[in-house]
């Protein structure tokens, strides 16, 4: 039993209450522009969110409409503008078909496990199935100095080092050091965009990986296409340790 | 109670039931089957509070932030069981960082110090270091049942410290963990003298065991009723596995691919023909279809198939599950398609419960033909089913109409319609009638997950008919405010609200505050909520935690944001315990 509210948030009255659940024909986005202010004169008091926010097109959600909607219209600065604009740009570049995070509600440990099997192949596909595994590996383990847990990564779901290791970012709090260095260089991919920077500390990290040899590399060294098809786990070591693993470009 | 019949004493005398002495009560109180009616009893009276939280013997925190562990661990003292629960559910689909918290061991330490006899510990959604497990292993003297559940933190090293510290292990559950391979062979650790095991489970485990050192195990506890493999077992050391130990109840085989032999067939069909207790299986059946055979004598005795990992498909996998006539849990991949789940419709009429997972759930091309059309067969022909998650691309309001009128006695209804806002496909209407109709029908159900296209219209039949709904999961559906507000003014029982990428403020919360804290949680992610009505909810409600998540890599401090600043997720849950201390920097508690 709620307590009587010092304010009516949710503006509803009774005729607004019912004419905002009136039954309508049509598409909720068109519904959506006609129920709310036609509603018998009494005005819902949802004026404090940003235009637009409220309402869904169809396409938006798919690329993370409503967050692109709301940075809109708060007020941001300058820099964190062009960076939104360019992971914006970064969603809707792939069709409409893009990976929305966690969606579909699959776990992980479930995503990964049916990474690793590969489908029985139909019988008049065989061929195609059998050939549509990459060389060498999809997933690959992740670890990170002093961190107590594994990742794991799809080598697959990445098209070169800049978003490797922008998903390596996200995976482990640390951050690009070049990033908007490399921006300008184009063509010019490795390993300005692998160096990475431990967000806590303050400490560069360096990205390395062990290949189908066993042996250690530092990432980015070779075109992308030949890392993936010889890279078997990766590793972010911190700095001191890497020594050894040869010079990187600053 | 008093005595003969006299009438002349006043009856100001206090009941006879008052005096009775607290060992009485707590003997009374463990024929309570359920935590809740424990709960309810104690909050009666001192006298039945004191008595029944001094024989509770098996604690269950729901949320490891609710309370402090050492306040836990003091007002039950005498707990031989504990089950905590850690990361909020979305975890498990990666909508929540790394190092969020929900760290096992100020729970394994506070249980340390305070319940010397505990025997059994389990741990879901929450980080479970090596110390942690080396902790238990020699904290507990009678320590018998360890359940991990898609946890992380440990290693194999951890699992060593268990195996050879826990002299009186019955139970090792490993299911769906993070394990990293240290490559110990720490199942050689059980000692000789070990006899006790009854259940292993190690299907998570990635890496390597010593097959010899594992049979020699099963050989010698012979009361092993689980076994769960890994992938790393191959089939013929299944087979032999399975041969020593003809007792067991549930078989787990790991990977089962290899390439045909009839001879290897032949050793696999003997070892099941042994098995005359074997009532549930699972396993990554990948390939292979040709061994399926091997398994029919078990067929009949299956209560349980677990093929959720096998992507064997095609004519022998049906006739495999039409055998299984007993079946009560069916999990299975969408590649048994409509055709198939009409067969389980017709053999399996027991079925209590079924879950069909996405085979492709990111390749729109790789359709499979598996629709609204099987589900709606099943819940017409097994009047027992009561539970089902199900994955889809498409559904209509009819097919809804027609599950709800068939099967009321719904308890867990999750349809996942892969592409969000997905309409009716024939009138293309939103699925609000559909969903409409389940919640008016099935007056029992408990937990419900929403999918496809879906205005605030269903959101007020939810709130309205859904009075024994605890668990509630919402993406992209709704259109306003309304919708969340539907849901929070109604749902009497509410106590678990997940939201994704709905076009809800936190209007709603203010404006239903005191709601919050009779639920265990509600978490909002890619929804339409400011800073300023956060700070205000968690102002107004002391006892919630009201937990802030932004993007990692941008953790900055509160006080440079403004009220109209976005939040990305919101998390708050009730409890007694104060804000944590161990929260991230890109998490803040408001």
């Amino acid at each position: 039993m709620t307590p009587p509210q010092e304010r009516d948030y949710m503006g509803l009255s009774p005729a607004a209450a019912v004419a905002a659940t009136e039954l309508r024909l049509g598409l909720p986005g068109t519904e959506e522009a006609e129920g709310g202010e036609a509603a018998a004169g009494a005005p819902l008091t949802l004026d404090l969110l940003p235009k637009g926010g409220a309402k869904r097109g169809f396409a938006d959600a798919i690329v993370g409409g409503t967050a692109g909607q709301r940075r809109e219209a708060a007020a941001r600065s300058k820099e964190e503008e062009e960076e939104e604009e360019e992971e914006e740009k970064k969603a809707q570049a792939p069709a409409a078909k893009a990976q929305v995070v966690g969606w579909p509600p699959i776990r992980s440990y479930r995503k990964n496990t049916m990474a690793m099997n590969t489908p029985t192949p139909k019988s008049k596909n065989d061929a195609e199935a059998k050939q549509a595994p990459a060389q060498g590996c999809f997933y690959v383990k992740v670890s990170m100095d002093g961190a107590p847990y594994l990742r794991k990564v799809d080598l697959k779901m990445y098209k070169n080092y800049k978003e490797l290791s922008l998903a390596l970012e996200k995976m482990f709090s640390c951050f690009t050091v070049g990033h908007s260095e490399s921006n300008g260089k184009s063509g010019r991919e490795g390993l300005s965009d692998c160096r990475l920077m431990d967000l806590k500390n303050g400490t560069e990290l360096l990205l390395t990986y062990e290949d189908k040899d066993g042996d250690w590399m530092l990432v980015g060294d070779v075109p992308w296409r030949m890392f993936t098809g010889s890279c078997r786990r990766l590793r972010i070591m911190k700095g001191p340790d890497a020594v050894g693993l040869g010079k990187y470009s600053s | 109670m008093g005595r003969g019949g006299s009438r002349a004493a006043p009856a100001a005398a206090a009941p006879p039931w008052h005096a009775l002495p607290d060992e009485v009560w707590e003997h009374a109180f463990s024929f309570l089957p359920s935590a809740s009616d424990r709960g309810a009893v104690a909050g009666s009276c001192h006298s039945w509070l004191r008595a029944e939280r001094r024989s509770r013997r098996r604690l269950i925190v729901a949320n490891c932030y609710a309370a402090a562990p050492r306040d836990a661990v003091e007002r039950f003292p005498a707990v031989r069981a504990a089950e905590v629960k850690g990361k909020p559910h979305f975890a498990d689909f990666g909508l929540v960082p790394p190092a969020w918290g929900a760290a096992a061991e100020p729970w394994v330490a506070a249980a340390a110090d305070g319940w010397p006899l505990l025997e059994e510990l389990s741990f879901k959604r929450m980080v479970v270091t090596d110390e942690c497990l080396e902790m238990i292993a020699a904290s507990f003297r009678n320590f018998q049942v360890l359940r991990l559940v898609s946890c992380e933190g440990f290693s194999t090293a951890g699992l060593a410290a268990i195996a050879a510290g826990c002299r009186n292990l019955r139970e090792l559950d490993l299911q769906e963990n993070e394990i990293e391979d240290c490559s110990i062979h720490w199942l050689s650790l059980f000692p000789e003298s070990f006899t006790s095991l009854v259940t292993l489970n190690f299907s998570c485990l990635e890496g390597d065991v010593n097959i010899t050192v594992l049979e020699r195990l099963v050989t010698r506890c012979r009361n092993l009723k689980t076994l769960k493999l890994n992938n790393a077992i191959p089939l013929d050391k299944l087979a032999s596995l399975v041969r020593k130990a003809p007792q067991i109840v549930e078989l787990g085989t790991g990977r089962f691919s290899a390439d045909y032999h009839p001879d290897l067939f032949a050793k696999l069909e003997a070892a099941c023909a042994g098995c005359k207790s074997l009532r549930r299986l699972s396993g990554a059946w990948d390939a292979v279809p040709e061994y399926l055979p091997a398994f029919y004598c078990v067929c009949e005795g299956l209560t349980s198939l677990n093929l959720s990992y096998a992507t064997v498909r095609g004519p022998e996998l049906i006739k495999f599950i039409s055998r299984c006539k007993n079946l009560q849990l069916l999990w299975v991949m969408d590649l048994i398609e409509d055709h198939g789940l009409a067969v389980v419709a017709s053999s399996c009429n027991k079925l209590q419960e079924l879950r069909v997972f996405p085979s492709a759930p990111f390749d729109a091309a790789e359709q499979v033909s598996l629709t609204e059309r099987g589900l709606v067969d099943v819940s017409a022909s097994c009047p027992m089913l009561e539970s089902v998650l199900y994955f889809c691309r498409r559904m209509t309001n009819e097919a809804l109409i027609t599950i709800a009128k068939n099967r009321p006695n719904f308890t867990c209804f999750r349809l996942c319609i892969i592409e969000p806002h997905t309409p009716d496909y024939i009138t293309h209407q939103p699925l609000d009638a559909g969903f409409s109709a389940i919640v008016e029908s099935c007056k029992g159900l408990r937990r419900l997950s929403v999918s496809g296209l879906l205005t605030d219209r269903v959101f007020k039949s939810i709130g309205a008919h859904a009075n024994r709904l605890e668990m509630l999961s919402i993406a992209f559906a709704g259109n306003s405010d309304l919708g969340l507000h539907y849901i929070l003014s109604g749902c009497k029982s509410l106590k678990k609200l997940e939201i994704r990428d709905c076009p809800f403020g936190d209007k709603p919360l203010l404006a239903n505050a005191a709601k919050l804290e009779t639920m265990r949680s509600l978490w909002m992610s890619s929804c339409s909520l400011t800073l300023g009505p956060c700070q205000q909810l968690a102002r107004k409600m002391p006892r919630l935690n009201v937990e802030v998540m932004n993007d990692p890599r941008r953790a900055c401090p509160l006080d440079s944001l403004t009220d109209e600043s976005p939040v990305e997720t919101l998390y708050v849950y009730r409890t007694i315990a104060g804000p944590r201390s161990d929260t991230p920097a890109y998490v803040q508690i408001v």
